[in-house]
């Protein structure tokens, strides 16, 4: 017989302090009748709880984009973290109970040199730049934003992927004690590029957005931005990184093969089953615009796929 | 006030009072809009509230009949053709946010839409069963059709019901929860007529009612 008395609270339930010593101003927000609503959305902490880290120096690079960068006020409570909740601003109200300090990333499979990293050793393998990416989400919907990372290629290199390496596959954290229990998603969440991709010069470890360390809702403290990539490619808070020699199971492709293709790359010919791919809403516009192949990345990423038929491949 | 039979003015005030809380969402959404806090994707949030309204609204109506029942408060049958309105005015909300600004009266991608994604052919299959229920939702449409076929008509909102679950259950991407609730409480207000139905079989054929291959011949007084 199993005898174990129960916690007296869940983790889950306690306040973080940041929200308990603004309780009263919660409280006085939230009094004003009909605007209640707004009140609460108000009363959220813009960027969640933790205090932001600047991020410097960071290199400008080519690859940025002058388009419009999108709010930033947007980016940080507009998340899909399906581990923190399938709503949008899930991850902004929930995502602050990860600790991402300390943090390490082991990376490992055909490797010459497997081993773990933890964040600080991360941060000295290249020097971090700025990278302002396009990013479309799979759901229609599209921001511009500056990231701070370094290409991933420089991890890889330091631990000699072998020759039998075709694959890369991204392990991210999952912790029951803070995350969703229910399995709407295989957890923990994985995702994969084809090596190639992931050695492409434009696919990002990314440490920070905006000048700031990575809110908590956005894939702190380390994520991948492939910015050619349908959003959900972009794995966040990665635990591990693998080589291997197979095509690896990802996450929505396990969930639905014939919705998520291992590929994903942004192409606007080619339907999500359920919705078209064609236009994009970029947040903070109210009108669509076109969907740009390889989310207009073509010029850089088109060779990776030649002679391949983007439909079968999608 | 007495619960079970209230004055004409009392239940006016009634009417008037379940209308005006049905617009709280509304004014909700509108002041949200207008001030900018329906967060970062604000023409989402719109389709989202007015979708799950229009449900809201279509179960609201359904189970009045089954409220009355339970509790024996028969006025309240006086509401359904304003809650099932309300619905309806939901369901122009959310079709017409979806028309104008997601797609910005874009008629390829709206045709395309409609006869190429499952969800939206049930939905606005949905929508347009429900346009012969607004347009017959008055006193003259009743006397004009007579009450059994106004009846038969209106017992349509039963399908259109489960197409908007449908709907809504075909679009998200994972995670059914929410729609599971809305088919959990649908099939709840459609099982008990269901099976009052079939306890009523059974008290008339115990009654002696005539029958015809097993069938109770429904008589109408």
């Amino acid at each position: 017989m199993l005898i174990r008395r129960p916690a007296d609270i869940l983790p889950s339930e306690i306040t973080p302090r940041a929200l308990f010593e603004g309780r009263r101003d919660f409280i006085r927000r939230a009094g004003l009748g009909l605007a209640a609503g707004a009140a609460l959305w108000h009363g959220l902490p813009a960027r969640g709880a933790q205090a932001a880290q600047r991020l410097a120096p960071l290199q400008p690079s080519a690859f940025s984009t002058d388009e419009a960068r999108t709010d930033v006020g947007h980016a940080t409570t507009y998340n899909n973290f399906y581990e923190f909740g399938t709503g949008k601003d899930d991850p902004l109200r929930n995502a602050h109970r990860m600790q991402v300090r300390p943090w390490t990333v082991r990376v490992e499979g055909l490797v010459n040199k497997p081993r773990s990293f933890d964040l600080d050793e991360l941060l000295r393998l290249a020097p971090l730049e700025e990278r302002i990416y396009r990013l479309r989400c799979v759901e229609g919907w599209s921001m511009v934003i500056p990231w701070a990372g370094f290409p991933l290629a420089a991890l890889l290199k330091a631990v000699e992927p072998q020759g039998s390496a075709k694959y890369v596959q991204f392990v991210t954290h999952y912790d029951a004690e803070i995350m969703t229990r229910r399995p709407v998603l295989i957890w923990p969440y994985t995702e994969g590029l084809r090596l190639d991709e992931a050695l492409h010069q434009m696919t990002l470890l990314t440490f920070g957005m905006y000048g700031e360390v990575l809110p908590h809702q956005n894939g702190a403290p380390v994520r991948v931005v492939v910015p050619w990539k349908y959003g959900f490619k972009s794995a966040k808070s990665i635990v591990a990184i693998r080589l291997v020699e197979e095509e690896p199971i990802t996450a929505w492709n396990r969930y639905a093969p014939q919705e998520y293709g291992f590929y994903s790359n942004v192409n606007p010919e080619v339907s999500h089953p359920r919705w078209s791919q064609a236009t994009e809403r970029r947040i903070g516009e109210l009108r669509r615009r076109p969907t740009l192949m390889f989310n207009g990345y073509a010029e850089q990423v088109a060779q990776l796929y030649q002679g391949m038929d983007l439909k079968k491949y999608y | 006030m007495n619960l079970h039979a209230p004055t004409p003015f009392q239940l006016a005030a009634l009417k008037v009072l379940v209308l005006a809380l049905c617009l709280v969402p509304a004014a909700l959404l509108a002041h949200g809009w207008f001030a900018g806090t329906l967060g970062a994707n604000p023409i989402e949030t719109l389709q989202r509230g007015t979708g799950e309204w229009t449900l809201n609204m279509l179960l609201v109506t359904l189970a009045v009949t089954p409220l009355r029942r339970l509790t024996g408060l028969h006025w309240l049958q006086r509401l359904r053709r304003m809650l099932g309105l309300v619905a309806f005015a939901w369901a122009c909300a959310h079709l017409a946010n979806w028309a104008w600004l997601d797609l910005w009266f874009d008629w390829g991608a709206i045709a395309a839409d409609i006869l190429k994604r499952p969800y939206v052919t049930v939905g606005f299959a949905a929508f347009v069963l429900l346009l012969p229920l607004a347009a017959t939702s008055n006193a003259f449409a009743i006397r004009r059709l007579g009450g059994r076929r106004w009846q038969a008509l209106h017992r349509s909102v039963y399908a259109i019901a489960i197409l908007g679950v449908v709907h809504y259950w075909w679009l998200v991407k994972a995670d059914v929860l929410k729609p599971l609730i809305y088919a959990l409480v649908l099939a709840a207000l459609l099982g008990v007529r269901a099976w009052w139905r079939e306890l009523e079989r059974r008290r008339q054929i115990a009654a002696g009612a005539p029958q015809f291959k097993g069938k109770v011949i429904r008589i109408l007084r």
